[in-house]
């Protein structure tokens, strides 16, 4: 096959980006279609070059872009199952956030500048997959941090939008640092920046330091993707438009830093220490961010939390040697994340709030947002994981692939690498934390659903007046949503046939484009001449003795929340009645929150990320203000004084000399003798 | 005749040169003064030129050449001293300070300004 297909797919956004930019002001009628057509086409290419290539096969190109004296860089194509795979799941994403944008961003007066990032922002990220050479692959990587921080910013009338749109940048910089010498250590190394010829010199065991090349990758690897303890830029991104958080926070850029582990996952199979490091980094992000999750009250930042867990799950995939696993769950997550955050986007839209709390006050949310809470519930059954949805088949790959690490050499390298170069500690730490993680995951998503969707019945303790009889059915419909009879609750709750116009149809159908691999895309793991064909050949079937254990831990969790939440609703009720009895009870209007039920007194410190940011503010931010302040104070009193001075002695010695200048000839004659006669006193003397 | 008389006469003739032109205040005098000066730095020549028997006369022929000098500067400097006085209807060389500091002419002029102020109050 030819290459100019492939390398169609990157262009198109980019020029539909550069037309953005270039006519988005003058003629804003065009912006639409120059937002949605060059995206959708290469969502198209990219299916096409991906059936073409099939599977088990690669493709390779390279020309030479510039000879640097060392390493050369070459504009290179590398497509595999995998770039297959990501492509194609990034063009779907693309497409329907920016068909769903032109909806959520109607009236926005900065659209056109907003679609062209989220073009750029595509074709950097497809440049990432389909780069051949690190340094390429470096442009894109880059290319994608700054689209990410104009678009955090995009409201950045509003200061928190505005710093946390530098926190983002700032943070992922930090980690870009050592991914740069990272790769510069690896292209010594394996002298090309070719990825097909460092990973062949990883395998001859040609590289000098792996351990130190993979702990700086890391670095930046932690940065794009948040992880520990790197990760606190992620929640704050929020700050962000929901389209924006839907492409860039949760399917796509994130992913890049797993992608990009993937792809060198033979050189960090080399190295055992790493490999631990990513595990440890990995389980206390998916455990830390999974109690965060549990405590926020902002929608979208429970979301956050719960992509920053689920990144984990994936770095987690890859700290036991199993890349397929990884990417597995970078696809279905992407998908079902993605679906999320759109959902979650359609109920902002018509809640107008991000609050979780004061969406549980409005008991009319679920009829006016009907597409937007079928979606909401398929998204977070696919984020608890219980079968048949695709989190499911994705987690149970991560569980399966930890289990075989646990025991020296059992590890599903799928022939990447050594398997006895997976630490079993690894295995532990990562199976550990992914079956503890299952549990909260299940926990929050309950309570993200439970508090949205609360059903009559909870608003009417909650405080807000309903008439009685619809209270027990509202009930009813809380009791089955939480499990796998969804239908019945919505079919007894969708009452207001006039509210379905509601929400516009650009925001709708978007989010069933994503349900459906949401809901089928698991099965793809299942048949060996599948899925696993067109990725490294291994098997993705859940195996029995983890797949009983995660969907038991997930439903426990879902049964857990839901208890807790029957417990504050029924004393928030009590309460409630106690008030209307007279007694000075007073009543909390968040107390129905099961989070803080469950968490107890972690709930306080898990509400701000555990005080990470906090401490980071003290460690990091507190002396670079210190010490910017002293700079100051340097320049401006010290260096600025020395200026100062030379400048008013200058004027003192002019003042003094203007002095002289009287005008009167005589004066100066005067002063001319009395100067002759003293040198000539002196040279009388001296001789 | 000793070398002393001309020479205390030329030095006597210098310093009331010197004195006329750092003291005088017209500036007729003060161009008459530098023509003592240079009448005593003539007559210096000439008493030398006479006391070291010189073959060649360098000293003569040199006040020769001063005097055609101090001739042309005299017409020179006493055309000036007559445009200055048309247009500023003074010899005096006090008054004629146009070309020295602007900030100290300004406190002349300032201190020129209180006096008149003082006049105009008093009258």
């Amino acid at each position: 096959m030819n290459t100019a297909l492939p390398a169609l797919v990157p262009a198109l956004p980019a020029l539909g980006a550069a037309a953005l930019f270039a006519t988005g002001r003058r003629a804003p009628r065009f912006a639409r279609p120059l937002a949605i057509l060059p995206v959708l086409i290469s969502a198209v290419l990219a299916l096409v070059t991906a059936l073409q290539l099939g599977t088990g096969r690669t493709l390779d190109a390279a020309t030479r872009l510039t000879p640097t004296g060392g390493p050369d860089i070459s504009l290179a194509i590398h497509l595999d199952g995998y770039t297959s795979l990501i492509t194609v799941l990034v063009g779907v994403v693309a497409t329907c956030v920016q068909v769903y944008s032109t909806a959520y961003l109607r009236d926005d007066p900065r659209y056109a500048s907003y679609a062209a990032l989220v073009s750029l922002f595509t074709a950097a990220m497809f440049l990432v997959v389909y780069s051949g050479d690190l340094i390429v692959l470096l442009v894109g990587w880059e290319v994608m941090g700054i689209c990410s921080y104009f678009l955090i910013g995009h409201h950045w009338e509003t200061a928190d939008a505005r710093s946390a749109s530098l926190k983002a940048f700032l943070v992922t910089k930090l980690g870009d640092v050592p991914f740069l010498f990272g790769l510069f250590l690896l292209g010594a190394d394996a002298g090309t920046f070719r990825i097909n010829g460092v990973l062949a010199a990883a395998a001859d065991g040609r590289l000098a330091h792996p351990t130190l090349i993979a702990l700086l990758l890391l670095g930046g690897v932690a940065g794009k993707s948040a992880q520990f303890p790197l990760h606190t830029w992620l929640p704050d991104a929020m700050a962000g438009p929901t389209p924006v958080s839907a492409l860039i926070h949760a399917a796509t850029m994130v992913a890049a830093g797993i992608y990009l582990v993937a792809r060198l996952l033979p050189v960090f199979l080399l190295s055992g220490a790493a490999l631990v490091v990513l595990a440890v980094m990995a389980a206390v992000t998916m455990i830390g961010s999974a109690l965060c999750a549990l405590a926020q009250d902002d929608i979208k930042r429970v979301l956050a939390y719960s992509t920053v867990g689920q990144l984990g799950y994936m770095a987690g995939a890859l700290a036991v040697g199993d890349r397929e696993a990884a990417v597995f769950h970078l696809v279905s997550h992407g998908a079902f994340k993605a679906l999320l955050f759109l959902s979650a986007g359609v109920l902002i839209h018509a809640a107008h709030t991000n609050s979780l709390s004061a969406m549980s006050r409005m008991p009319w949310l679920a009829e006016r947002v009907p597409d937007a809470r079928w979606t909401l519930g398929i998204g977070l059954v696919a984020l608890v994981g219980l079968p048949p949805f695709s989190g499911f088949f994705s987690k149970e790959a991560v569980f399966s692939a930890a289990e075989h690490a646990t025991t020296r050499g059992e590890a599903l390298t799928n022939g990447v690498g050594p398997a006895a170069g997976v630490p079993v500690a690894a295995g532990w730490i990562v199976l550990v934390a992914a079956l503890l993680t299952a549990l909260l995951t299940a926990a929050y998503a309950t309570r993200l659903w439970l508090l949205a969707f609360p059903g009559r019945g909870a608003v009417a303790a909650a405080g807000t007046v309903v008439p009685r009889g619809e209270a027990a059915e509202g009930h009813a419909a809380a009791l089955a949503d939480t499990g796998e009879d969804l239908p019945v609750a919505a079919s007894s709750t969708a009452t207001a046939p006039s509210v379905h116009a509601t929400e516009p149809a650009a925001m709708r159908w978007p989010l069933w484009v994503l349900a459906l691999p949401t809901m089928v895309f698991g099965i793809a793991g299942l048949r060996p001449n599948w899925l696993p064909a067109l990725l490294d050949g291994g098997s993705l079937r859940p195996s029995p003795a983890t797949a009983v254990l995660g969907t038991g831990l997930a439903l426990a969790g879902v049964l857990i929340s839901y208890a807790a939440w029957r417990t504050v609703t029924a004393r928030a009720a009590r309460a409630r009645a106690a008030e209307a009895a007279g007694a000075a009870a007073p009543q909390s209007t968040d107390a129905v929150d099961p989070g803080r039920a469950l968490l107890g007194p972690l709930y306080g410190p898990a509400q701000h990320g555990f005080g990470v940011d906090r401490l980071y503010e003290r460690l990091f931010v507190l002396p670079t203000l210190g010490a910017a302040r002293l700079v100051r104070f340097l320049d401006r009193e010290v260096v600025e004084g020395y200026v100062q001075a030379s400048g008013g002695g200058a004027r003192l010695l002019g003042w003094a000399v203007r002095r002289a200048q009287t005008g009167n000839a005589q004066t100066y004659l005067s002063a001319l003798l009395a100067g002759v006669v003293l040198i000539a006193v002196f040279v009388a003397v001296g001789t | 005749m000793h070398l002393a008389y001309p020479a205390v006469l030329a030095a006597l003739l210098f310093s009331v040169g010197v004195y006329g032109v750092l003291a005088r205040r017209n500036a007729v005098l003060v161009l008459m003064s530098v023509e003592l000066m240079l009448n005593a730095v003539n007559l210096n020549l000439v008493a030398f030129d006479a006391w070291l028997r010189d073959a060649l006369h360098a000293g003569q022929a040199l006040t020769l050449f001063t005097i055609t000098i101090a001739a042309a500067e005299i017409g020179l400097g006493l055309a000036i001293v007559l445009l200055v006085f048309r247009t500023r209807g003074t010899p005096d060389i006090d008054r004629l300070t146009a070309l020295g500091d602007r900030v100290a002419e300004r406190q002349n002029s300032a201190d020129d300004s209180v006096d008149a102020s003082k006049g105009q109050a008093v009258s």
